[in-house]
């Protein structure tokens, strides 16, 4: 592991003066930069690969973000929240989407180290970027290729993706934040703004070598939900019953009033270089009257344009079905 | 390149050491204090072997900075009963048989007394899922649920 400082801060202003650059957005982490660690759940890993080797570590996981509350049916959760402690919350157990994302993913152990912040801004599973010694990938260097491309791509993504980068976001619960019309709130330098989650995040056909649109010394301080007045569930397929990541997933929330969707918001996971929000389901089905047929037109509209290489060619069916099952038991609508 | 003040609660020890920025959890466990208990296995976060407890709950210490304990507790299967006076989890362990190679143990043991304090769970499937982040090769996952079950009778008994 290439050495690094560590400092310790315990206020928002001091960790946000304390980067400088926009190493938070970029893929890669160098030597010259200054880096925040909260869980150290994925850093860690990328820097014993040698992969991220940034010259100094600030840790954030004792920032005073750590509170769970609801404002006016918003959810509004610290950054520092671990994931267990949001599954754990008596206000999440209810949303049937957001608690069986974080319940679903990873072990119990790396869910009790894992931050909300951390998690949304997790990166990409792609055994290409994470081994250094693969010379093709956009993502660590722009311009050299990409050797998912034809190389073992099973995990990979779908949409949002092109020849250069087929990275997948592997976030689960940023899938049912997606869903849920959910926001970050951010700080920096400059002040503090808010995001939807949904628009947080770099599709890799747009560019590869970002990952995010956070700005040099910005860092999520809250994650606000507002609390769904619908049905909701998120379904994940994976290689293995437990602790592995989605092939697919579908989060789905969902209100039928009188046979008709009146409300509908989908997050498909396991496809996207992003938390996908699947947007042309969505038109298919908002404001119509609920079947199996519109949920299989839905579904099938939003995978229409799916790229795949030979591993991956399986996807777009897989998540069609994905979402088609959790549509119809989200509405309990069946025939 | 500098080394870092750190002062830490172990097994309910206090101690005071200078580390290297570098260091992980688990290897200040092991290598700097000599508490071998806990095991390396994949050094990535993906097999539970090295599962302690930082402020009570359960971590993999592979995956967390020394640094990041300063200032806390952590307990390691060396803290939680002795030869002569077993904790529960690991006397269940023993009577159900719920190990072969051990090289998995201490990690199960560890995670499974978190497991114990924790809601929300009853059946044999949630354990199996709750007990996820550990893995055995020899695969005495059956034996492992029976004796996490069994902990939780005899600790409501």
């Amino acid at each position: 592991m290439h050495p690094f400082t560590y400092t310790r801060v315990d206020d928002v202003a001091a960790a946000s003066a304390a980067v400088t650059t926009d190493v938070v957005a970029r893929a890669v982490q160098t030597p010259d930069d200054v880096a925040f660690i909260a869980g150290g759940t994925t850093q860690l890993d990328l820097m014993r690969d040698g992969v991220w080797s940034p010259g100094s570590l600030v840790d954030i996981s004792r920032l005073p973000l750590t509170d769970v509350q609801v404002h006016d049916g918003v959810l509004v959760v610290g950054a520092t929240v671990t994931m267990a402690a949001l599954a754990r919350h008596a206000a999440v157990r209810d949303v049937a989407v957001l608690r069986d994302s974080l319940l679903l993913a990873a072990s119990p152990q790396l869910r009790e180290m894992a931050t909300i912040g951390g998690n949304v801004l997790q990166r990409t599973r792609c055994r290409y970027f994470r081994d250094p010694t693969v010379t093709q990938c956009n993502k660590r260097e722009p311009g050299s290729g990409c050797a998912a491309i034809e190389g073992t791509a099973r995990t990979h993504a779908v949409l949002g993706v092109d020849a250069g980068c087929i990275a997948v976001h592997a976030s689960d619960l940023a899938v049912a934040l997606v869903a849920l019309d959910a926001r970050v709130r951010l700080s920096g330098p400059g002040g503090t703004r808010t995001l939807p989650v949904a628009e947080l995040h770099v599709r890799a056909d747009q560019d590869p070598s970002r990952d995010n649109v956070l700005a040099a010394g910005e860092l999520i301080t809250h994650l606000e939900v507002p609390l769904p007045e619908a049905r909701s569930g998120y379904l994940k397929v994976r290689d293995r019953a437990s602790y592995e990541f989605a092939l697919t997933s579908a989060a789905v929330v969902a209100r039928v009033e009188d046979g008709v969707l009146e409300h509908i918001a989908i997050g498909l996971g396991g496809v996207g270089s992003v938390p996908w929000r699947a947007t042309r389901a969505e038109a298919v089905l908002r404001g119509q009257r609920a079947s199996l047929a519109l949920f299989e037109e839905a579904a099938t509209a939003e995978l229409a344009d799916a790229f795949t290489v030979p591993g991956t060619d399986f996807k777009p069916e897989l998540a069609r079905r994905t979402l088609v099952r959790q549509l119809r038991d989200v509405t309990e609508v069946t025939a | 390149m500098s080394q870092l003040p750190l002062s830490v609660t172990v097994n309910g020890e206090p101690r005071s050491v200078e580390v290297d920025p570098r260091r992980s959890l688990l290897d200040l466990l092991r290598d700097t204090f000599g508490l071998t208990g806990t095991q390396k296995g994949c050094n990535q976060g993906a097999c539970g072997a090295c599962t302690v407890h930082l402020d009570g709950r359960r971590v993999l210490s592979c995956l967390t900075l020394a640094a990041q304990a300063d200032g806390r507790e952590v307990t390691t299967v060396e803290g939680i009963g002795t030869a002569g006076d077993l904790h529960p989890v690991q006397q269940a362990f023993l009577d159900c048989d719920a190990f072969q190679c051990g090289a998995c143990t201490a990690g199960q043991v560890m995670s499974a007394v978190a497991l114990l304090d924790e809601p929300d769970w009853e059946t044999r499937d949630d354990v199996r899922e709750l007990m996820s982040g550990n893995l055995c090769r020899c695969g005495a996952y059956p034996r492992i649920v029976d004796a996490v079950l069994a902990a939780r009778e005899s600790r409501e008994a």
